[in-house]
């Protein structure tokens, strides 16, 4: 027989071959890092290994019976129950809350859709702490129903969100398939918002656990307040720093969790389909109910916590709030939130390029480890910091680079994360090429890559200025004697009752949470559209 | 300088994807390693530059041995796909990125490059301001600025239009002989390797299969496969016998090593005309029937059995009745010359290289016979 082989002609544009050929050495012929990243970026992890390391040391320092003892005491399971407990019925709620947004701002002719749409995500810029004090300074709730409420309206946009998106992304023919075969469309669409709602939901559950602020002011007793309380009584802290190792343990399961779902979120919805899904009419009274659902949601969340805040701020009631004071936690603030991008963004610099450039077991570890960050809770790292800075380096216990210190360990994730995402958009060719032109690996990136990713670092670095200017917890441990932030004030001024003269400190937290909502908010707006 | 790569290996994990990869490239010459994707050519060229450690053999830049060198040690300048200009730096600055800071002939040489690669005058321009192929101009004097002993081009048209293609191929071929660099093209497109190349090395599963002048790889492949890959062919299984070679188109005239195109018009005229005859024969009585019978004949020194590669510029198309017959079936016209694909009646279907004003159409019938010595394979 006889054989035809005519080769292609080579009009058509090939794949280029070198990603194909790259793939290949995946974390076998790994590069040397070399030692001037290597170096920094060691510190840096060291440093985010630090608190929960040094918080292991000194829970075991008090001996097996004094642990023994607090994790058996009938309190601890009492506030494993109550935290736990909070934590569920809060990630309950985002969900329900945070899928029937979804659905109706994506996939109904709800009126107003793309207002509501930007409105869902604005909760995120609350501070839960702010929207704790508003409601507690204008109804008096408190306790359990009071913390869920205010943990559920801030927390329900983790859900929203992805699960938004994900709506957005779904294949409308696999609806079809469903209807085709006689089923109806929900059960189809909710098997495929799992993944992302049940990561949603998870990081909901972290944050829950986590929280201080918003529970401290609703009196509502869990882990991380009974941390700060025992820290305060301090005679022996012990106990303070076995209830934050279990707190940490407790969301470590949690974190583990919620990366192996994100993985599967992640192929769930990947790839846009060809055609946007269809929009489902509502009848009259559908429409009626999903009108004010989502009317009452967007009240509770964005508009109440306003309007409390004015109503105090116009009542002329905030009495013993002196310009002289605001103007000195503004500028405090200012300050070390500042401190804490500088040095975030410095410490991140070098794990960022590794995390984007390197593989093997080296770049993994340095990366993860400064993700630790993310899963410990704000007031059990601040514990843990201030063991160590009384016992190794008293000359910062209540100085103002401990907090700063803190800030970095804390928002180190989202900085690394800005710092490998725009490390990542420069390509590695340019690299090479700055390399053959006789520049060494370290000229190499910071002649071409590190100018070419200079906006993203420096919005990595505004995004952990807007951060730590709200954060609570650490703040609260670490601050130096006698200086307020606008956090502290506020929530100083709340404990004592005085909600005329927190208002203001309310009024300009919402004010710098707005920023970063605000782009957020804009974002989703022009996915929508 | 002369480059020259010696016994290379080069494994990922357990893929080998060179295995003993060897190359020379003479002072000034341009070499093309021509091969498929996934032959390891741009893990040879990543090899040569640095970019990636070797497991065995030596890469010699000059008489310098540079195969433990880093990068930026290694004079080596590269042209990557897509030109990859700094961003963030005018032209100017990315020509002159290479050459030391503050050097007083700095400027000069900047404007010298520029001059090289046609493009004088457009220093001030940032990369996204000038259009693909000059990016990709500027690149190659970006990489010829602090004159490196060797250029490394990996495939560097493949970003651009076909149309500008060839204009590019050109200019970058003039400016590398303008500077008398010495350089090596990776590419997959055996027409720009042709064309282009003083050597053409073709690489085949991590090795260099054959190297020499594009005339003569094209002209005398060493195996089937180099054959198909360097120009389009049309394969045949057939059985050489003492001084010809026999397929269902005929006996036709084998090539003879080192003797290019002896006697064609007379060996052809009175060849294919009995050619044809003996071919319709065959095919009636089924070609399997015929390449078992060259195989038992083989020990009787009759015939060896194997494929021949028959070029399509090789076939004429005649009257029906002349050479074996067959069917149009598509007619290519490219102005300057014209493709046809006919189905002999045997089945097996051709692609014929034609003058432009090609006066079949599809349907019509044809005689097709072979011209010029033709490329003979054993098995």
């Amino acid at each position: 027989m006889a054989v035809r082989r005519v080769p292609e002609r080579t009009a058509v544009r090939r794949v280029p071959e070198r990603t194909a050929v790259r793939r290949v050495p995946a974390g076998t012929a790994a590069r040397r890092i070399p030692a001037g990243l290597l170096a920094p970026a060691g510190v840096t992890a060291a440093l985010a290994l630090l608190p929960v390391g040094y918080l292991a040391v000194r829970s075991a320092e008090g001996g097996a019976d004094a642990v023994a003892r607090t994790l058996l005491r009938g309190r601890t399971l009492e506030l494993a129950v109550r935290s736990l407990g909070l934590a569920a019925v809060v990630t309950a709620l985002c969900v329900v809350v945070g899928i029937s947004l979804a659905w109706l701002v994506v996939r109904s002719d709800l009126p107003g859709r793309r207002v509501f749409g930007v409105l869902a995500a604005l909760p995120l810029a609350v501070p839960s702490y702010v929207a704790a004090y508003t409601w507690v300074a204008a109804t008096g709730i408190e306790g359990f129903g009071g913390s869920v409420l205010v943990l559920t309206l801030c927390s329900y946009p983790y859900v929203y969100l992805p699960v938004a998106a994900a709506l957005r992304r779904m294949d409308p023919a696999m609806e079809e398939v469903a209807l085709s075969l006689g089923r109806g469309r929900s059960g189809v669409v909710l098997r495929q918002l799992r993944p992302s709602a049940a990561a949603g939901g998870l990081l909901v559950a972290m944050y829950v656990l986590a929280e201080f602020g918003a529970v401290a002011i609703m009196r509502f007793d869990v882990f991380t307040t009974q941390i700060y309380t025992s820290y305060r009584s301090g005679f022996s802290r012990t106990p303070a720093a076995v209830l934050g190792l279990l707190l940490v343990a407790i969301t470590l399961v949690i974190v583990v969790a919620e990366f192996r779902t994100r993985g599967r979120a992640g192929y769930a919805t990947r790839g846009a389909p060809a055609r946007r899904p269809p929009v489902v009419r509502l009848g009259g009274a559908a429409r009626a109910g999903a009108l004010a659902w989502s009317v009452a949601l967007a009240g509770l969340a964005v508009g109440f916590p306003l309007v409390s805040i004015c109503y105090w701020l116009a009542g002329g009631s905030s009495a013993g709030a002196d310009a002289g004071r605001i103007a000195e936690a503004v500028a405090a603030t200012l300050g070390v939130a500042a401190a804490g991008a500088v040095l975030t963004t410095a410490l991140a610099v070098p794990v960022g390029i590794i995390a984007a450039r390197y593989r093997g077991r080296t770049a993994t570890f340095l990366e993860q480890s400064t993700y630790v960050g993310h899963s410990l809770p704000g007031i059990v790292m601040a514990l843990s910091l201030v063991f160590f800075a009384v016992r190794y380096v008293p000359a910062i216990y209540q100085r103002w680079p401990l907090l700063v210190i803190a800030y970095a360990v804390l928002f180190m994730p989202a900085a690394v994360g800005a710092v490998r995402a725009s490390v990542l958009q420069s390509p590695p060719v340019l690299e090479e090429v700055a390399r053959s032109l006789g520049r060494g690996p370290l000229r190499a990136v910071g002649e071409v890559t590190l100018p070419l990713a200079l906006p993203g670092v420096l919005a990595g670095a505004a995004l952990v200025f807007l951060t730590a200017m709200k954060e609570l917890p650490a703040t609260l441990l670490l601050r130096p004697t006698g200086m307020d932030t606008l956090a502290t004030r506020l929530w100083t001024e709340t404990g004592s009752g005085a909600y005329g003269a927190a208002a203001p400190y309310a009024a300009l937290l919402m004010l710098l949470a707005a920023v970063p909502g605000f782009v957020l908010g804009r974002r989703s707006l022009e996915e929508a559209s | 300088m002369k480059l020259t790569v010696t016994d290379v290996r080069k494994s990922f994990g357990a893929t080998e994807v060179l295995r003993g990869a060897s190359l020379t490239v003479r002072e000034g010459d341009l070499a093309a390693v021509l091969g498929p994707s996934g032959c390891g050519k741009t893990t040879l060229l990543r090899i040569v530059a640095g970019f990636e450690g070797l497991d065995g053999g030596s890469v010699r830049i000059g008489e310098r041995e540079v195969a433990g060198l880093p990068p930026e040690r290694r004079g080596v300048g590269i042209v990557p796909q897509e030109a990859a200009l700094f961003p963030h730096l005018s032209v100017a600055r990315n020509v002159g990125f290479g050459l030391p800071r503050g050097s007083s002939g700095r400027t000069g040489r900047i404007e010298e490059c520029l001059e090289l690669v046609g493009l004088a005058g457009y220093g001030d321009r940032m990369p996204h301001q000038i259009s693909g192929g000059q990016q990709q101009r500027v690149a190659l004097a970006r990489a010829l600025a602090p004159r490196p002993g060797v250029v490394l081009l990996d495939e560097p048209f493949n970003a651009l239009d076909r149309s500008l293609r060839v204009s590019v191929r050109d200019e970058v071929r003039a400016a590398l002989k303008r500077a008398g660099a010495t350089a090596v093209l990776v590419t997959h497109d055996q027409e720009e390797a042709l064309s282009m190349a003083d050597t053409v090395a073709v690489m085949r599963e991590g090795r260099i299969v054959q190297e020499g002048a594009p005339s003569s790889i094209y002209a005398a492949p060493r195996d089937l496969g180099v054959a198909t890959f360097v120009g389009e062919a049309v394969v045949l299984t057939a059985s050489r016998g003492r001084d010809t070679v026999t397929c269902e188109l005929g006996d036709l005239l084998p090539r003879r090593d080192g003797a290019t195109g002896t006697a064609n018009g007379t060996a052809d005229g009175t060849g294919n005309g009995t050619a044809s005859e003996t071919g319709n024969g065959a095919a009636n009585g089924t070609a399997d029937g015929a390449a078992n019978g060259s195989v038992a004949g083989n020990g009787a020194g009759n015939g060896t059995a194997g494929s021949v590669a028959l070029r399509p510029e090789q076939f004429v198309l005649r009257a029906p009745g002349e050479g074996a017959g067959g069917l149009v079936e598509r007619v290519e016209f490219f102005g300057h010359d014209a493709a046809v694909t006919v189905t002999l009646e045997s089945g097996t279907v051709i692609r014929a290289r034609t003058r432009g004003d090609v006066p079949h159409r599809p349907g019509d019938r044809v005689g097709v016979t072979v011209e010029g010595p033709v490329l003979f394979f054993a098995d």
